[in-house]
C-alpha cells in the first residue's frame, strides 16, 4: 500500500508531467487563459489518462512485449516495434468511445468537456505517461496508480498555472513579452517551485 | 501543378523568422524544451522532426484526396505514427546513444503539434511538392530555434558544445563558473520566452493585443 501512495506522490509532485517533463505544453498554454475551462480540461485529462495507461499496460504484457505472444503459440514473437502505434491508436479510439458515453449518459458532463476531448488525442501528456508506464516496466496496479496520479498532477499544475494568468490580466507586461512570452516565464518560474518537491519520499 | 519559385521559397522560409511554429503557432512546445540542454539531442531531435514533417506532409498530401473526411484524423495518425517507428528504429540502430537520452520524446513526435497541425492546415489542401516543402520550412523553423536553445543551454550550462570543452570550468581546474540554472528543464522557459521577446521586438506585427 505504501509502495503505491509513495508512486502516487511521486507523479503527482516530483514527477509532474507538466513542469517536471514538460510534457502536454501545447494545450497547456493554449487553454489556461480562464481557470473554469482549465478546471474542465484537467478533469478529462484526468479520466482518459487513468483509463488509457492502464489499457495500454495490459496490450503491453500481453501482445507487444518479448514473448508474450506465448500464450498464443508463439513464443520468439517481439512485436515491441509496433508499440508507438498501438498506443496512439488506443488513446484515439479510448478518447472516441468516452465522448459518445459521456454524451448519451452524462449529456451535462459532455458540454462542459466536449470541445476538450478531442484535443486530448494529441496531448503528449497522455501518450508520454504511457511511453513512460512502458519504460519504467510498471505492472498493472502501478499503472492505475501512475495513470491517475499523473493526470491529477497535470490537472493540478494547469488550474495553478489559469489562476496565475487570470490575476496577470491586470499586469503591465512590456509589448513583446505580451501573451505567450510572459506565459512561458511564468510557466518557468512554477516548474522551479515545483522543483522544490525533488527529494520527497514516503 | 505550375511550380512557382517565388512561392515555394516564401513556404519554406517563412515559417523560420516571420511564422515560427515555436514562436507564434505554439505548437510543438514539449519537445522543443526537454531534449535541449545538450546540443546534440536537440540536433538529432531536430532531424528527426523535420524528416517526419516533411514526409507526413509529402505522403498526406498524395492521398488527400481519396481520405474520407470523416476519419481524417485517424488517417493522418496512422501515416505520422509509422514515420516515427522508421525515425525510431533507425536511431535505435545507428545512434543508440542518442536515442536512449532521448527516451520517450522520439515516440512523442507523433503527437507533437506541427506534424498534426501541418497536416491538417496545409498538406489536406496543397499538391505533395509544396507540402513537402512546407514541412521542411516548419522543420527547419522548430530546428532553429532548438538549436539556438540547445547551443546556450550546453555552453552556458556546462561549458562546452557537442561535448567539446569550449568555456573551461571551474570544476575541471579551468576558470568558468558553470551556471547549474540551465542545465535545469524550467531554465528552457525562461530562453524560449526571451526569445519571443526579442523576436516581438523586431517583428512588431507578432506582438499581441491586450487581453
Amino acid at each position: 500500500m505504501e509502495h503505491y501512495l509513495s508512486l502516487f506522490i511521486r507523479s503527482v509532485f516530483v514527477e509532474n508531467m507538466a513542469l517536471a517533463f514538460l510534457l502536454g505544453m501545447c494545450t497547456f498554454l493554449a487553454v489556461s487563459k480562464k481557470v473554469q475551462t482549465a478546471i474542465g480540461l484537467g478533469i478529462a485529462v484526468i479520466i482518459v489518462q487513468t483509463i488509457t495507461v492502464p489499457v495500454n499496460n495490459l496490450l503491453v504484457h500481453n501482445l507487444l512485449a518479448d514473448g508474450a505472444l506465448a500464450w498464443a503459440g508463439f513464443p520468439d514473437a517481439d512485436l515491441s516495434f509496433l508499440g508507438l502505434i498501438v498506443y496512439i491508436g488506443v488513446i484515439a479510439a479510448l478518447v472516441q468511445i468516452l465522448e459518445m458515453t459521456l454524451d448519451k449518459f452524462f449529456p451535462a458532463l459532455y458540454q462542459s468537456l466536449g470541445i476538450f476531448l478531442p484535443l486530448i488525442t494529441v496531448n503528449c501528456a497522455i501518450m508520454g505517461g504511457s511511453l513512460f508506464m512502458v519504460e519504467r516496466d510498471y505492472n498493472f496496479p502501478e499503472s492505475v496508480v501512475f495513470g491517475l496520479g499523473s493526470g491529477f498532477g497535470w490537472a493540478l499544475a494547469i488550474a495553478a498555472l489559469a489562476g496565475i494568468r487570470e490575476k496577470m490580466k491586470y499586469s503591465d507586461v512590456p509589448d513583446g513579452l505580451r501573451g505567450l512570452g510572459i506565459t512561458f516565464i511564468t510557466v518557468g518560474l512554477m516548474a522551479i517551485g515545483f522543483m522544490s518537491f525533488s527529494g520527497i519520499k514516503l | 501543378m505550375a511550380f512557382d519559385t517565388q512561392e515555394a521559397k516564401s513556404v519554406l522560409f517563412s515559417p523560420i523568422f516571420n511564422n515560427n511554429p515555436i514562436a507564434l503557432q505554439v505548437l510543438g512546445i514539449c519537445s522543443a524544451l526537454a531534449v535541449t540542454s545538450k546540443l546534440e539531442t536537440a540536433l538529432v531531435m531536430s532531424l528527426a522532426l523535420t524528416t517526419v514533417v516533411a514526409l507526413s506532409n509529402f505522403l498526406i498530401s498524395m492521398i488527400r484526396n481519396q481520405i474520407p473526411s470523416s476519419i481524417r484524423i485517424i488517417v493522418q495518425m496512422t501515416i505520422i505514427a509509422s514515420l516515427v517507428i522508421l525515425v525510431d528504429q533507425v536511431l535505435k540502430a545507428y545512434a543508440y546513444e542518442v536515442s536512449k537520452q532521448l527516451s520517450v520524446f522520439v515516440g512523442l513526435i507523433i503527437t507533437n503539434c506541427i506534424v498534426m497541425g501541418r497536416a491538417e492546415a496545409y498538406a489536406m489542401k496543397n499538391g505533395p511538392v509544396m507540402s513537402f516543402l512546407d514541412g521542411l520550412g516548419n522543420g527547419l523553423g522548430y530546428s532553429v530555434l532548438l538549436i539556438v536553445v540547445g547551443i546556450i543551454r550546453e555552453l552556458f550550462g556546462s561549458g562546452e558544445l557537442l561535448g567539446y570543452t569550449i568555456l573551461p570550468s571551474t570544476a575541471n581546474g579551468g576558470w568558468y563558473e558553470t551556471n547549474g540554472m540551465l542545465v535545469l528543464p524550467a531554465s528552457s522557459f525562461f530562453i524560449i520566452g526571451f526569445l519571443i521577446w526579442a523576436l516581438r521586438t523586431w517583428k512588431k506585427d507578432q506582438v499581441e493585443d491586450n487581453e
